[in-house]
């Protein structure tokens, strides 16, 4: 009965979390801040306190229905409006529909004198009455700190501070607190001692000249939370966190397959071509044929009518129109129907992160089946091996759980070996498509093979391709007796085969022919002979009748003869006559 | 000096309720008032619980604060008035 009981207590004190709306901070913090509780934010200047701080009401207030008060230690109200205009949040809007409060808190020691014992009733009274005045649920104060400059006994101002986040909870409002960097603390006057339930820590950090702006949340008590650095953005839309390390590895897989755009390809991958959601890398040197391979896989998904997003890091929207064009591959049609997006900008324009922050938000936006990176070693260039697996990881991940298909194109020196990119990303990649130049007898041709393709049966042969004014094209695999042969040694071998294949079968016909005329022969012989045989059998048969012809004349005549002399013996053996040859002899 | 001492002062006297901090302060600003500024010295008291909406409108931020509106320039007091030297001397009072 006891245990039960603390069982249903402990349920009860699950802690609250109030939502953000702040994209990817929910995220992180696994359903936003601790609800009616304050929350530090810290960090250097610019770093995007008050931003955040800010949208967190805004926020708050359209998406929540949580009316939110803004104390500005530092920015005027006015202000405040002009800067958030620009990121398209209408504060004054929000302020006539009583959504927002801004109190603007000026402090100015020059203005102050101290004379006595004091206390902070002010600025409890005026936040109190503005959270009552509007029923504010949310309340931020941009830059608390800022009191540490105007009032100097700093023993008041610590009860004092003690004493606001107290009253904070008390009001049961959830807050968000900015405190400057220190040099060695989170915040210059240590104001995380009293916000002890939740710290998130902005930077700004610039390496090799490329900014980027990252989140941290130090710590969270009572919750689980991501605890990486993770990039951040600050664009037209205000504050985006890219929750992109905290995936784990448990996207599922589609057995579905998508064509790559080249019959002859498919044909080697099973005859269906990529696994849908899968990352495919194309790798090869400069000018073998990347892009092409991409444009036909973009082709092909639109002529299925699915969307696709094209981040092209080296030519522009039109070179590549262009370019494609000359291929015969129409990619503008595509534009024009708007399945087909490029999102075109240099490597060097911001920090992988920040690339990745913006491709995530253009992904999200544009909701895309699938991608096209080309080509994603020029991003690398910009950033470490490490910091380019990690990201490239994350983009990966990300991409499987929306089981996107990602096409990256990978350029190699012309001399370096793969090595540079099986470390960085083969082994995040599902199929790897090596593109090579193939450089003998003063010429180059474009090899193709499948390195590895994840989960199929795939061809293990290099196959050569043209790329022809109907796009790529790929030629069975020549196995002559010299090897595989490529470009015009291929086009000799073949025509040397040829003729050889030629003159044998001349022979042949040759040797057929010489039968055919010694089987007449030898039938003409064969008819003389029996020309000859009949003849010699007709000259013995008129020599049998002859014979006979004599010997029944003969027969007759001695008969006569015999008549004549009255010889009556030979009249009465006249049935001797059978046997003339002995009389005549021959 | 004399034309200076003729200036009329009005002070305004932010307090947060009856607390013991802002007794204080009245009986300091009033003592102040009666001894150096005797018939020239206009003195309002303002509880800012009871109108928090000035509290914002007028900037104050700790209480007690004492506000010199005139004469010019304004001027800002804070804490219980005890100090009476610094605050004559911020006054800009003659105390001979």
């Amino acid at each position: 009965m006891a245990r039960q009981k603390k069982n249903v207590s402990r349920i009860v004190e699950v802690l609250q979390k109030c939502l953000t709306g702040i994209k990817g901070l929910d995220e992180i913090t696994g359903g936003g801040l601790p609800k009616g509780r304050p929350t530090l934010v810290c960090g250097g200047a610019g770093c995007g306190k008050t931003l955040l701080a800010m949208e967190f009401l805004v926020r708050g207030a359209i998406e929540h229905n949580e009316p939110g008060v803004y104390m500005s230690f530092e920015e005027k109200s006015e202000e405040l409006t002009t800067n958030f205009a620009s990121l398209g949040f209408d504060l004054n809007d929000l302020v006539d529909h009583k959504k927002l409060a801004l109190d603007y808190v000026h402090i100015e020691r020059g203005e102050i004198e101290e004379t006595g014992v004091y206390n902070l009733d002010g600025l409890f009274i005026r936040l109190g009455y503005a959270i009552d005045t509007i029923g504010a649920k949310r309340v931020a104060l941009d830059t608390i700190e800022m009191l540490f400059s105007g009032f100097s006994n700093e023993v008041i101002l610590r009860a004092e501070l003690k004493r606001l986040f107290s009253f904070l909870k008390e009001k049961g409002v959830t807050a968000i607190v900015t405190g400057e960097q220190g040099e060695r603390t989170l915040t210059r006057f240590g104001l995380e001692e009293y916000v002890a339930d939740c710290v998130i820590f902005l930077t700004h950090k610039v390496s090799e000249q490329i900014a980027t702006r990252r989140l941290r949340i130090v710590k969270y008590r009572g919750s689980v939370h991501g605890t990486n650095e993770y990039p951040f953005l600050i664009d037209e839309q205000g504050f985006s966190v890219m929750p992109i390390s905290s995936l784990g590895l448990d996207h599922s897989a589609s057995n579905k397959r998508v064509s790559t755009g080249i019959p002859r390809l498919d044909t080697m991958m099973e005859g269906k071509g990529y696994f849908q959601g899968s990352s495919i890398l194309v790798t090869g040197t400069s000018g073998c044929g990347k892009s092409s391979v991409a444009a036909h896989f973009v082709d092909a998904a639109c002529r299925r009518g699915e969307r696709c997003l094209y981040f092209a890091f080296e030519e522009s929207r039109t070179q590549i129109l262009r370019n494609m064009r000359s291929i015969g591959i129409d990619l503008e049609q595509w534009v024009k129907k708007g399945l087909l997006e490029f999102r075109n900008s240099r490597p060097t324009l911001c920090g992988l992160e920040m690339h990745l922050v913006s491709m995530h938000k253009a992904i999200e936006l544009f909701n895309p089946a699938i991608i096209v990176i080309d080509p994603i070693s020029n991003l690398v260039t910009s950033a470490s091996e490490n910091e380019v697996k990690s990201m490239l990881s994350r983009l990966i991940d990300f991409l499987k759980m929306k089981g996107i298909t990602a096409l990256c194109t990978d350029l190699t020196a012309a001399n370096g070996s793969l090595e540079r990119t099986e470390i960085g990303i083969s082994s995040l990649m599902d199929t790897w498509l090596l593109l090579q130049a193939i450089e003998a007898n003063g010429e180059r041709n474009r090899g193709l093979y499948i390195l590895k393709s994840r989960g199929m049966e795939h061809s293990n042969q290099i196959r050569e391709f043209y790329l022809t004014g109907n796009g790529v094209q790929l030629r069975d695999v020549y196995v002559g007796l010299a090897g595989v042969l490529t470009g015009a040694a291929r086009i000799a071998q073949v025509a040397r085969e040829k003729a050889e294949k030629l003159a044998r079968s001349q022979d042949l016909e040759l040797k057929k022919l010489d039968i055919e005329r010694k089987k007449a022969v030898i039938a003409a012989q064969i008819a003389a002979l029996r020309t000859g045989l009949d003849a010699e059998k007709e000259d013995l048969d008129r020599a049998i009748a002859r014979e006979n012809l004599y010997q029944k004349v003969l027969d007759e005549e001695t008969l006569a003869m015999a008549q004549t002399r009255r010889a009556d013996d030979l009249v009465s053996k006249k049935k001797s006559v059978a046997k003339p040859g002995k009389r005549g002899g021959k | 000096m004399t034309g200076e001492a003729k200036k009329p002062y009005v002070l305004r006297l932010y307090v947060s309720g009856m607390t013991s901090n802002s007794l204080r302060a009245i009986e300091n600003v009033r003592k102040i008032c009666s001894e150096f500024l005797a018939g020239r010295c206009h003195m309002e008291i303002i509880d800012i619980y009871q109108q928090p909406a000035l509290a914002k409108e007028r900037q104050i931020v700790a209480a007690p604060t004492l506000v010199k509106e005139l004469p010019l320039p304004m001027r800002r007091f804070i804490g219980d008035m005890s100090q009476t030297e610094r605050l004559l001397q911020g006054l800009d009072v003659n105390t001979k």
